[in-house]
């Protein structure tokens, strides 16, 4: 029997002043699945990562979380925000940072239980980050820094976990160390994944499912069914080829006369 | 016997003005000191500095209309934090625009009823106690309201702390826990304009970011968690408006001829220095622990794990 949706977005349109980013995409995500949402910058996969988690409202469509409609209070998401700055003259400890993932939205000091020491111990245990996990935070890697913020966004326990462009920025060695991390906390713990990037290859090796973002609309399968030459072709709305190789996939446009300078639509996109 | 009259001059102790200017100076430092931390780590300096200017305005305007110039210092601050807030603090970008144009008219207000008060008065003693403060002619009777207004700022930052602490890290991570950050936002300048009033009344009003920013800035280059560093910064805020008060009434007796140096000086130069020395420290304390992180080990060690991870 399968599974029903953790996550289940259904025709989300949204459009900022006049331009539609979101035209009627829709997908769903199931336990311990691991999802790219890929598309380039500014297709609006930010947007998208901030309607699931109620932080944005949608023009129309719904979105339901374990089968409800979310409420921006609800915890069953985890959230890594992109481009978090963690400033290093602030004296706060990785091990503080994923704690306030716990009760950071409570009241008062909060003096932690033993039981929730333990519960950020053992989150740093899982995302490998015991090591550094009473330095600053400010003064870590960019690797160790996404560790940091994966533990904070999942100590309390989500069933979904939502990542915005958590690669970028990150040495490639970094990446596979991260994707690695994620994998493994897809694949044991059964938390759904929802990881956005403009890059996939990266993902092909641990990606169930793929979302495919362009032009407003999505298409939705695994890497097989949507990294396709007719698919990708109709969701861009002109011919693009897919090319396989080495285990990699490039996603390569005809050359169009007026596309020469728009460098949203490159001859050559490498995706 | 011999050191202690070579420290404290003869009548410190038995010193009424002293007295209640070690105790208003030590609840300030405290409320100074606690709100610092988070002014600076929310980098929002320039929005306490602001808040002085307006301050500025309240306690002259309060002097004009012959209201107690603490309620003029606290009553302009959190009427101009509130419209800093209207205008737009919460937005980063905006944030210096707000304080700025606030700024502007507030001095511009304040300068005409300093004009007015020092008119009325025919002295500009007013100019000089509004500005920068006497914490020795604080009449002992504030006392219970300054303590008052302590009390509400540390109770107010005390209930709004973790989300005051997850919203100055990072805004995103916080709304996405459902914090409110316009009601943090606002509650925390709040908190600032009343620190910003009652630390006015001890070094008066331009100087009193001094207090708010000085051990807290302190604190945190030398702390290693953020209570640690409110600690801290209340303590050296303690620390530096008592050596402060102790120098200025020591400086009566330096030079008979004189006066006395004002209090304020002292305060906000100790507070420097302080800072100054914190920097060769802190330097001396990164450098030791960059030292020991033995980077190439640590990434040797996560390889296998990972590699496990993707197996």
């Amino acid at each position: 029997m399968i599974d029903p949706p953790v996550l289940d977005v259904s025709d989300v349109r949204i459009a900022f002043s006049g331009r539609k980013i979101l035209d009627g995409v829709s997908f769903e995500i199931r336990k311990g699945e691991f999802t790219g949402l890929i598309g380039s910058n500014g297709v609006g996969k930010t947007t998208l990562l901030r309607i699931i988690l109620g932080l944005q409202r949608p023009d129309s469509g719904e979105v339901r979380v374990l089968g409800a409609p979310r409420s921006s209070r609800s915890h069953s998401l985890g959230y890594v925000p992109q481009k978090v700055v963690l400033d290093a003259d602030v004296p706060m400890r990785a091990r503080d940072l994923v704690a306030l993932g716990l009760d950071g939205h409570r009241f008062g000091f909060g003096r932690r239980s033993k039981h929730q020491r333990e519960l950020v111990n053992e989150i740093l245990h899982d995302v490998d980050a015991e090591r550094f996990a009473d330095s600053r935070v400010g003064n870590l890697s960019g690797g160790e820094q996404q560790r940091v913020l994966i533990a904070h966004a999942l100590v309390s326990r989500p069933q979904v976990l939502l990542l915005d462009e958590p690669l970028a920025n990150l040495d490639p060695k970094s990446v596979q160390e991260i994707v690695a991390l994620l994998h493994k906390v897809s694949s044991e713990h059964g938390v759904a994944i929802l990881l956005s990037a403009h890059e996939m290859n990266a993902l092909l090796p641990v990606m169930d499912r793929i979302v495919y973002v362009t032009e407003g609309r999505a298409a939705s399968g695994t890497t097989d069914e949507v990294v396709r030459s007719d698919v990708l072709s109709r969701l861009y709305g002109h011919h693009v080829d897919v090319l396989k190789l080495h285990g990699r996939v490039l996603v390569v446009a005809e050359p169009r006369p007026e596309a020469d300078h728009l460098p949203d639509h490159p001859t050559l996109t490498v995706s | 016997m011999s050191l202690r009259r070579l420290l404290f001059e003869p009548g410190f102790f038995s010193s009424a003005p002293v007295h209640t200017a070690v105790l208003i100076g030590a609840v300030t430092a405290v409320v100074s000191a606690v709100v610092g931390v988070f002014t600076v780590v929310r980098s929002q300096s320039f929005a306490g500095h602001a808040l002085t200017d307006i301050a500025t305005t309240g306690g002259s305007g309060a002097v004009y209309f012959g209201v107690s110039p603490l309620a003029g210092f606290i009553g302009g601050g959190v009427a101009g934090g509130g419209m800093m807030d209207l205008i737009g603090v919460q937005r980063v970008r905006s944030r210096d625009l707000a304080t700025g144009i606030v700024l502007g008219a507030a001095t511009g207000l304040a300068a005409l009823f300093l004009y007015l008060d020092a008119t009325q008065s025919a002295t500009t003693g007013v100019t000089q106690q509004i500005l920068f403060g006497s914490i020795f002619t604080v009449s002992s009777s504030t006392i219970p309201i300054v303590a008052i207004c302590s009390a509400v700022v540390l109770l107010l930052i005390g209930v709004i702390y973790r989300p005051l602490l997850l919203s100055s890290i990072s805004p995103d991570l916080a709304s996405v826990r459902g914090v409110g950050l316009r009601v943090v936002g606002l509650l925390f300048m709040l908190a600032l304009a009343v620190a910003v009033g009652l630390s006015s009344i001890a070094i008066g009003s331009i100087l009193s970011t001094a207090l708010l920013i000085g051990p807290a800035a302190t604190a945190l280059r030398l702390t290693r968690s953020i209570r640690g560093a409110m600690v801290v910064a209340c303590l050296l805020g303690i620390a530096t408006t008592w050596l402060g008060v102790l120098l200025a009434y020591d400086s009566d007796y330096w030079d008979p001829s004189s006066q006395g140096l004002p209090v304020s000086f002292f305060i906000v130069a100790i507070a420097f220095l302080i800072y100054l020395l914190s920097g060769l420290a802190a330097r001396r304390h990164v450098g030791r622990r960059n030292g020991d992180i033995p980077a190439k080990e640590a990434c040797g060690l996560e390889d296998d794990t990972t590699s496990k991870a993707v197996a």
